[in-house]
């Protein structure tokens, strides 16, 4: 009894301090001024990034072009977010049956640090085959986030860290223009129709 | 500690669906119960589980603790602007009549220093720690890594 009370002190102390660093550090980007068209996603042919799938194929935006895609940001280290999104992606590919094989789906991971191409390699095999995992530099991670106008942010916390992300699944159609973003709040039942409509 | 280790392993050979197992306390029950497998110790796991507070007066969750992780604590995924992060919650208000779920995409415990990897079938005693109610443990079945949740008949979710 005596440990579980200090734990939860603990857990007190601990809390404080991330709400404070929270409070105080805020969104640097927030309050950037843009203007509408700034905030859409740029089609993969302005994107301009390098990075390396699980199997250690190089990855570049142009190379999506001529298949939709479907992308979105995580890290294997996040316990609810990342495989809640990972299993609703596995299950919505189920769902489009053979037509999912004409997608490219990928997870680019915002914790180039902890996710190597073998921890992706490795937390991927347990969802649909046909999710890859990105990694690379972290400039390269950065220019990549840039062109999906995607934001990620690395947070102290507990000896450890964790990785504020841009939660939602981007879409691009074929010609790797952008389509449009699954919230990731959004009811789950619209996902698929709006997948269809990527495919086209 | 290792009777209720020893009561876990026993509760797991009579029922294999655990993760439906529900604990009353005065006007709380607990139910639903589950985690997801971890790839190795050193991931943090998750913590759902579905609260209902029959009682006249508001309670709130303010701990949990569990031999399986040495720094379990409470969080809330929150998504502002599309962006995801993810909180300390101090507590976690159980209304008077009310339910809270701790489930995918919101309120969790986050399980920090995993005594060992979680796997499919393992199962952990949990014990939460309300303001009001006091310390009600209950068992925590661990299922899939895809799972995002319990099939349980009278599904509270």
């Amino acid at each position: 009894m005596r440990i579980r009370r200090a734990v939860i002190l603990g857990i007190g102390g601990v809390a404080g301090a991330a709400a404070f660093a929270l409070g105080l550090g805020g969104w640097r980007t927030r309050n950037r001024s843009q203007s509408g068209a700034d905030l859409l996603p740029l089609p993969f042919a302005d994107m301009s990034f390098s990075l390396t799938d699980q199997r250690g194929n190089m990855v570049r935006p142009e190379d999506w072009i001529g298949r939709p895609t479907m992308v979105f940001f995580g890290f294997t280290w996040c316990p609810d977010v990342c495989p809640t999104t990972l299993s609703d992606i596995s299950g919505w590919l189920e769902e489009l049956g053979t037509d999912a094989d004409r997608l490219n789906v990928a997870m680019i991971t915002v914790d180039p640090e902890r996710d190597t191409t073998e921890v992706l390699g490795d937390y991927l095999s347990h969802f649909d085959p046909r999710i890859i995992g990105l990694t690379g530099t972290l400039e390269e991670i950065e220019r990549a986030a840039s062109g999906f106008r995607a934001r990620f942010e690395k947070l102290a916390r507990d000896d450890d860290y964790t990785m504020n992300h841009t939660a939602g699944v981007f879409l691009f159609r074929s010609d790797g223009g952008f389509a449009s973003i699954i919230d990731y709040h959004e009811d789950r039942r619209f996902a698929v129709p709006k997948i269809r409509r990527a495919i086209g | 500690m290792k009777i209720t280790v020893f009561t876990a392993l026993i509760l797991t050979l009579a029922s294999p669906t655990l993760a439906c197992e529900t604990v009353t306390s005065g006007e709380m029950t607990i139910e639903n119960a589950w985690s997801r497998a971890t790839i190795g110790a050193n991931r943090p796991a998750v913590f759902y589980v579905a609260i209902t507070n029959a009682g006249s007066s508001g309670d709130a969750l303010i701990g949990i603790a569990t031999p399986a992780a040495s720094m379990p604590m409470l969080h809330q995924t929150v998504v502002t602007e599309d962006i995801a992060s993810m909180p300390h919650a101090m507590s976690i208000p159980i209304a008077a009549g009310q339910s809270v779920q701790l489930a995918p995409g919101g309120y969790h415990g986050m399980l920090m220093g995993l005594t060992e990897a979680l796997k499919v079938g393992d199962n952990f005693p949990m014990t939460l720690t309300f303001q009001n109610a006091g310390d009600i443990t209950i068992n925590v079945e661990v299922l899939s890594i895809r799972a995002e949740g319990p099939d349980c008949e009278s599904d509270g979710q």
